[in-house]
């Protein structure tokens, strides 16, 4: 069993290696200093740490205010409250008005776990990928949290990180570089392709596992960008395998699975399977359980890759 | 820095006749706009313009020539659909050519029902949805005050326009910080879009509501250009507290059909109220 990460350590490093180095990184919170660890940010830097209480739109309009007053603002809140609440500050203030804003979900799919579908996160990719002039992306590792915290640092323009509080291993080698709008191939196959981002990409590899041990090879894509999405990844992989299963910690509605659809049905229609939580609000249980109770699994994934294939149920009969 | 006219240092009463010539000819051009338009805010338009004349041609640090100089005052139009007083007084004051009113509304014009800050100059973000430009500017003020820059933020809102809730969780935020850089301006002409604000949901004690979230308040007849003047000279009304200046006013101002008339918000007048409207405003500034 390898180590496990809590991406928003990655986060919380990065972010202060930043502030030391940029006087104008600021970070914006809705009391959340603790649930998104940037504690040490503000031992470090109190002035730049913006805790605007528990406000989100005043927390996503003030980051954009900060921006306009020449700082890199980071916002770092829960994503349920962060999208769901300020989600018109986030189109208007923000993405609209092409503010340099960094916008950062902490604890994004259902990291609460028996918290409840009110604090579960899992229809965030759909609302932030659906506006305009936003970059959308969720690491899947430590390595590649980091990466994405300084290219969006360094990058001028709006940007929304999931991250989630979920212990992951890393899944990429220390030589790996993020690109946004880049799927990174993390095992090559010729049979089916496996697209996940964000925790469920251990899952795709250990399926990819599964898979190759009855004798099926399966490609493994982290589509970390989720907007752009990369579309030459994702027609190669429906060109050059036989089909493509995506699994994401949200609803089946309007996330990855639908961005990937809407690339694959336009330009290289292939046989497909999108999982995810199916369109209901999440019992109660731990994030893992729940995982498990969505076929969020790496078993799970595997099955949909051979119905994919035609070897196990026949196609076509999910929502 | 220069200030977008010379009239600044002028001795007040000509300062003060020069704006209120302005603020005639800045509404006569309005006017004409939504009406060539076939859209837009007149009544709103009309009660906010003497505050933006006042604003853009007596108070504000801003340089036309230089609309993105990191130390400019910063004004917030958070009132977003009175962009025609906007975008008019924008282009009177030397931001955007006066040709670009032309086209308002029109299709691929820069100059959208709700101002786009990508695509006109002086625009420092954009509005439309009302309860916005203030968070933003406490924003704005946080990040002048941490960089230690002198520059100044001043917002206006409507006064429905504060039935939103993030306003007031971003008056708690301003009063908590004592940013006194920041100075709300509350376009007080009693009406919304449908009624009156005291018959939809009022506001009053509205002073007192600012007084208790830590503001300095002050009000003013929000069309006399001496008594802004005078105001806004004062600032900061107290050392350590956001200021907010509560400008008395009327919708519809300066049109004595259209003026206090709730049915005015957007309503575009007709080929013959235009020339009634135009006529009062000339024998005023005549």
């Amino acid at each position: 069993m390898s180590a496990l990460f809590d991406c928003r350590d990655a986060f919380a490093q990065t972010l202060e290696s930043l502030g030391a180095d940029d006087e104008r990184v600021v970070v914006v919170v809705n009391d959340s200093v603790g649930s998104s660890k940037v504690g040490g940010f503000k031992k470090r830097f109190p002035d730049r740490l913006v805790n605007v209480g528990i406000a989100e739109q005043t927390m996503v309009g003030v980051a954009a205010g900060l921006a306009n007053a020449g700082m890199v603002p980071f916002v770092a809140a829960a994503s349920c409250f962060l999208t769901g609440r300020a989600l018109e500050q986030i189109k208007a203030d923000v993405a609209y008005a092409d503010a340099n804003v960094k916008l950062v979900g902490i604890s994004s799919g259902m990291a609460y776990g028996a918290l409840g579908a009110t604090h579960h996160s899992i229809e965030d990719f759909a609302w932030t990928r659906a506006i305009a002039n936003l970059t959308v992306v969720a690491p899947a590792d430590p390595l590649e949290t980091e990466q994405a915290v300084r290219i969006a640092h360094a990058t001028r323009g709006p940007f929304f990180l999931r991250l989630s509080r979920m212990g992951v291993p890393a899944v990429h080698a220390a030589d790996y570089r993020f690109e946004v709008g880049k799927a990174a191939v993390l095992r090559q196959g010729s049979d089916v392709t496996l697209v996940a981002n964000g925790v469920m990409v251990t899952r795709a590899l250990a399926a990819a596992e599964l898979l190759a041990g009855t004798g099926i090879d399966a490609r493994v894509l982290n589509m970390a960008t989720v907007r752009p999405i990369d579309r030459d990844a994702l027609i190669a992989a429906a060109q050059e395998t036989r089909g493509i299963v995506t699994a994401e910690e949200h609803t089946v509605y309007g996330g990855l699975g639908s961005a990937v659809a809407e690339v694959v049905c336009q330009h290289a229609p292939t046989r497909m399977r999108i999982l995810g939580v199916p369109g209901v609000f999440a019992p109660t249980g731990e994030t893992a359980w729940l995982l498990e109770h969505f076929g969020l699994t790496a078993e799970g994934i595997a099955e949909a890759a051979r119905e994919v294939l035609g070897a196990g149920a026949p196609a076509g009969g999910r929502p | 820095m220069t200030t977008t006219t010379t009239q600044r240092d002028a001795p007040r009463p000509e300062l003060v006749a020069r704006l209120r010539q302005l603020a005639n000819e800045v509404r006569q051009r309005d006017l004409k706009m939504v009406h060539a338009a076939g859209a837009g805010h007149i009544g709103g338009d009309l009660s906010a313009i003497d505050v933006l004349v006042t604003l853009y041609f007596g108070v504000l640090q801003v340089d036309p020539a230089r609309p993105d100089d990191p130390c400019r005052d910063r004004f917030v139009m958070s009132k977003g659909h009175c962009s025609g007083a906007l975008y008019t007084t924008l282009a009177f004051a030397g931001f955007i050519p006066r040709g670009w009113l032309d086209r308002y509304m029109a299709p691929l014009s820069p100059l959208n029902g709700h101002p786009d800050r990508t695509k006109v100059p002086g625009v420092e973000t954009n509005t439309g949805p009302l309860g916005h430009g203030l968070p933003f500017a406490v924003g704005t003020a946080i990040g002048a005050k941490l960089s230690g820059a002198s520059w100044r933020t001043f917002v206006l809102t409507g006064d429905g326009e504060l039935q939103e809730g993030s306003n007031w969780e971003a008056a708690m935020n301003a009063g908590h910080r004592g940013l006194d850089n920041l100075t709300l301006i509350i376009d007080r002409n009693r009406l919304q879009q449908g009624d009156a604000v005291a018959n939809t949901v009022d506001l009053e004690p509205l002073a007192d509501k600012w007084r208790a979230f830590g503001w300095a308040v002050r009000e003013v007849d929000g069309h006399d250009h001496e008594a802004l003047l005078e105001a806004f000279g004062q600032l900061p009304f107290e050392a350590g507290r956001p200021n907010c200046l509560i400008v008395h006013t009327h919708k519809g101002k300066g049109v004595s059909f259209m003026q206090d008339q709730a049915g005015w918000h957007h309503r575009v007048p007709t080929d013959e109220e235009l020339e009634r409207a135009l006529a009062e405003l000339q024998e005023v500034a005549s």
